[in-house]
């Protein structure tokens, strides 16, 4: 079934009704249509509207303004129950009063009329269904006696069971350990291949979504950064935002400039840039877009060498770095070259180096990267697949400072019944104490300009997240 | 590895002299007026002697043992309190009728209640307090507001009430005619109806807590899953809020059926420690009731009764916690 979103916009309103810009955009002009039978991740760093899309599409929450189709169908009115979607919640919500097969069976007794099935039909159902996803053992199982995975199986089988058009999953591998995550994320892959049911999942793990998923979609703050197969938007990144946000080792950015067609880091000239205009840009370098050459133009000083086996990571640092080391991946043959301190100087690999204006952080295509992008934008048409480009200036966490607002008006209130009670003070008051109404009132501003003081800090901090997603 | 180990129990024990150091107050406060009191309860309810004047055997009193009479080891206390009238049946039925009427009526009222606030917005602290309100009201203050409710002025006992109290004026202002709730001569079903009002009515306030505190800690994702699974409303209750609640609810029925077991100041605040409407005397008397009788002149008696009452209830709570455990596993 395939799943069209129109100009979908999620605002939560502030809770406060006299502070009108305390409400929230979670989700904004959103629009995206996912094709029929494919598994597609929703990816962002949290807080970036996400998780409220796909609740939206599964009719939990309604949407502000917008239209959701299945299909030909319009769902946007239509109640979750029956949008004929199966729901996998973060943390699983299996009842735990009830065995796995009354977990499974629960959704399937629910059926009213024409559509109620016999016991038998049921039951078949369930076995069906459970076996599909491997849990067949343990139906007279509670679900605090099973394991994480077992557990998301449950919820998996609990979703499918009632055969919906669209399968959806919050964060479906959050609450599982490492390895049971690689496991299963593959099984996820096979459910959805078996069943060729459109699967939409949200997660903020850029490897998991980049691993089992025909299209990413990556978000941030309501808006869509960039859609597309994620080797794509891994080679072909549209903005600062979106390199950052994939790969792993994270990418490392300098800043530098365009100048004469070639673009310097510092004073040096580590790649020409043919096409390109002058400007102030950052750049971005895949870790894996080092290499080692005594000629090359970028120079770093060595502050470590890791050794992951079949590759080395070269961890170094230069003072336009924006990231504090600068991780470069190269082949454990190389790395003989390099000692464990000292200079070492790396030549680019140009498909791995992308450049962003510094203003808009918008992509600055240059030389070769010209042709690859109109290559694959033609690639994409001729699959016949969606693409979504985030073009101009990007939405910055300024715009969602206003959530920070709202403890202020509540501080504002105290100062206003201060400012009252000052005045009531004054008026029973002799003349002479004026000055200490005014102390009073001063005492107000005071308090909100504090209060900004407290609001900075927790701006900072979600740019540290931010930071630290990427 | 023997030496290891006694090691760490020399250490586990150098930190356990201090813990016992701060328990220490309370454990002595608990000594004196929990353990030794159970203590010797039990111990003076096999106390009893054979009195000449009365020709009867007669239980422990205090005033009597300072003055140097000697009491026996004996059962005859327990045997007593069955055999000498039928007091102690009458207060056992009436205990037992009021519990099993008032603990499934206020579990149900409180469940209904706790779910009702518990999913509405607009006032919801304002009934939250309006159904608080009897937890922390007196309970004998508010018996005596039940009793002028419920009750009537008769000028002769012969005549009809003069004027009524206001839930017979209700009944009238519907056509009904007065029943005679609380006063001389009241049928005993109708005492009983007060009585059961009264508890009930008191005793929402603690459960509606507990459940509602039970609901707020539910996961509300359940009640998304069991939306996007199509659920009806009254499905959602029986088959996701209630198995959710029963830990709660087990908790609410057990100390329901407890504090059935004791109910004394409910028929004092009514019908005042006559335990009956005026004429009939001792007719709605419960087990609390009962002990308190013999308090004054036979201990004896009263500490087997206060036995039996204790049996009675452990025995309870004990099927209680059975059948809760097989309905509540999770």
């Amino acid at each position: 079934m395939k799943v069209v979103l129109e100009h979908l916009t999620k605002i939560f309103p502030s809770r406060n009704k006299k502070e009108k810009n305390a409400e929230v955009v979670a989700v904004n002009d959103f629009n995206l249509e996912i094709p029929d039978g494919k598994l597609i991740g929703l990816l962002g760093p949290s807080g970036c509207g996400k998780s409220t899309t796909l609740y939206m599409i599964s009719g939990l929450q309604p949407p502000t303004s917008g239209k959701i189709y299945f299909g030909e169908d319009d769902v946007t009115e239509l109640a979750a129950e029956n949008r004929g979607i199966g729901l996998v919640f973060q943390n699983y919500a299996l009842y735990p009063h009830m065995t796995v097969q009354q977990n499974i069976l629960f959704p399937l007794q629910n059926l009213k009329g024409e559509n109620r099935l016999s016991k038998e039909e049921m039951l078949k159902r369930v076995y069906e269904v459970a076996k599909l996803v491997q849990i067949d053992e343990y139906m007279n199982r509670k679900p605090s006696e099973l394991s994480g995975g077992q557990q998301q199986r449950v919820a998996i089988a609990r979703a499918l069971v009632k055969m919906p058009r669209v399968l959806l999953l919050d964060e479906p591998l959050s609450n599982l350990d490492a390895r049971l995550r690689l496991q299963t994320r593959e099984e996820i892959r096979r459910i959805q291949r078996d069943t060729g049911i459109t699967t939409i999942f949200v997660t903020h793990d850029q490897e998991e979504a980049m691993s089992i998923s025909d299209f990413i979609v990556v978000m941030k703050l309501g808006i869509i950064m960039q859609t597309g197969k994620p080797q794509w938007v891994y080679d072909d990144p549209a903005n600062l935002f979106v390199a950052k946000f994939l790969g792993t080792p994270p990418i490392n950015v300098f800043r530098g400039k365009i100048e004469g067609e070639k673009l310097y880091i510092g004073e040096e000239a580590v790649l020409d840039t043919k096409g390109a205009e002058d400007q102030e840009v950052y750049i971005g370098i895949r870790p894996e877009g080092f290499i080692l050459d005594e000629k090359g133009g970028l120079t770093c000083s060595v502050s470590g060498i890791d050794v992951m086996g079949r590759d080395v990571s070269v961890v170094s640092t230069n003072e336009n770095s924006l990231n504090p080391v600068i991780r470069s991946i190269v082949s454990a043959d190389e790395a003989g070259k390099v000692s464990d301190s000292g200079e070492v100087k790396f030549r680019l690999k140009e498909h791995k180096v992308f450049v962003f204006n510094r203003e808009t952080e918008s992509r600055v295509y240059f030389g070769k990267q010209f042709a690859a992008h109109e290559a694959m934008l033609r690639a994409m048409q001729a699959e016949g697949e969606f693409y979504a480009f985030h073009e101009g200036p990007l939405p910055r966490e300024a715009d969602d400072a206003s959530k920070q607002t709202q403890p202020e008006e509540e501080k504002g209130f105290v100062a206003k019944v201060k400012n009252f009670f000052a005045k009531i003070g004054g008026a029973f008051r002799k003349k002479p104490e004026t000055p200490a109404e005014d102390v009073a009132q001063e005492g107000a501003p005071a308090e909100n300009a504090e209060n900004t003081e407290i609001a900075d800090p927790t701006q900072t901090q979600m740019d540290k997240e931010d930071d630290i997603s990427q | 590895m023997s030496h290891k180990k006694s090691n760490r129990k020399n250490k586990n024990l150098k930190n356990q002299w201090k813990a016992w150091l701060y328990l220490t107050p309370m454990i002595i406060l608990l000594l004196v007026f929990t353990v030794w009191p159970i203590f010797n309860t039990i111990r003076i309810s096999f106390l009893c002697r054979w009195d000449e004047d009365l020709g009867a055997v007669v239980g422990y009193d205090y005033a009597k043992a300072i003055q140097g009479v000697k009491y026996q080891f004996g059962f005859n206390n327990f045997i007593n309190v069955f055999t000498t009238g039928d007091s102690f049946l009458i207060a056992l039925g009436n205990t037992m009728l009021l519990t099993v009427l008032t603990v499934p009526i206020s579990t149900m009222l409180a469940l209904l209640i706790a779910v009702a606030l518990n999913s509405i917005k607009w006032l919801k602290k304002f009934f939250q307090t309006v159904f608080f309100l009897p937890y922390v009201t007196n309970a004998i203050a508010i018996g005596m507001v039940f009793a002028a409710m419920f009750g009537m002025v008769w000028p002769t006992p012969a005549k009809p009430p003069t004027s009524v109290g206001i839930i017979n004026t209700i009944i009238e202002a519907f056509g009904g005619h007065y029943i005679n709730w609380v006063d001389r001569g009241s049928p005993y079903w109708a005492n009983i109806a007060v009585l059961v009002i009264y508890i009930v009515w008191n005793a929402l306030p603690f459960k509606i807590l507990v459940l509602l505190g039970g609901l707020q800690n539910v996961d509300k994702q359940y009640y998304d899953a069991a939306k996007v699974d199509g659920a009806s409303r009254w499905r959602v209750f029986w088959r996701v809020t209630v198995p959710l609640l029963s830990p709660m609810i087990a908790c609410v029925v057990i100390t329901g059926f407890i504090g059935g077991f004791k109910e004394y100041t409910s028929v004092v605040g009514i019908f005042g420690d006559g335990m009956g409407p005026t004429g009939a005397n001792g007719s709605l008397n419960t087990m609390v009731g009962f002990i308190y009788n013999y308090i004054p002149h036979n201990q004896g008696k009263a500490s087997a009764a206060a036995l039996i009452l204790f049996v009675i209830i452990f025995i309870v709570t004990m099927i209680n916690m059975y059948v809760s455990k097989k309905k509540t596993h999770y």
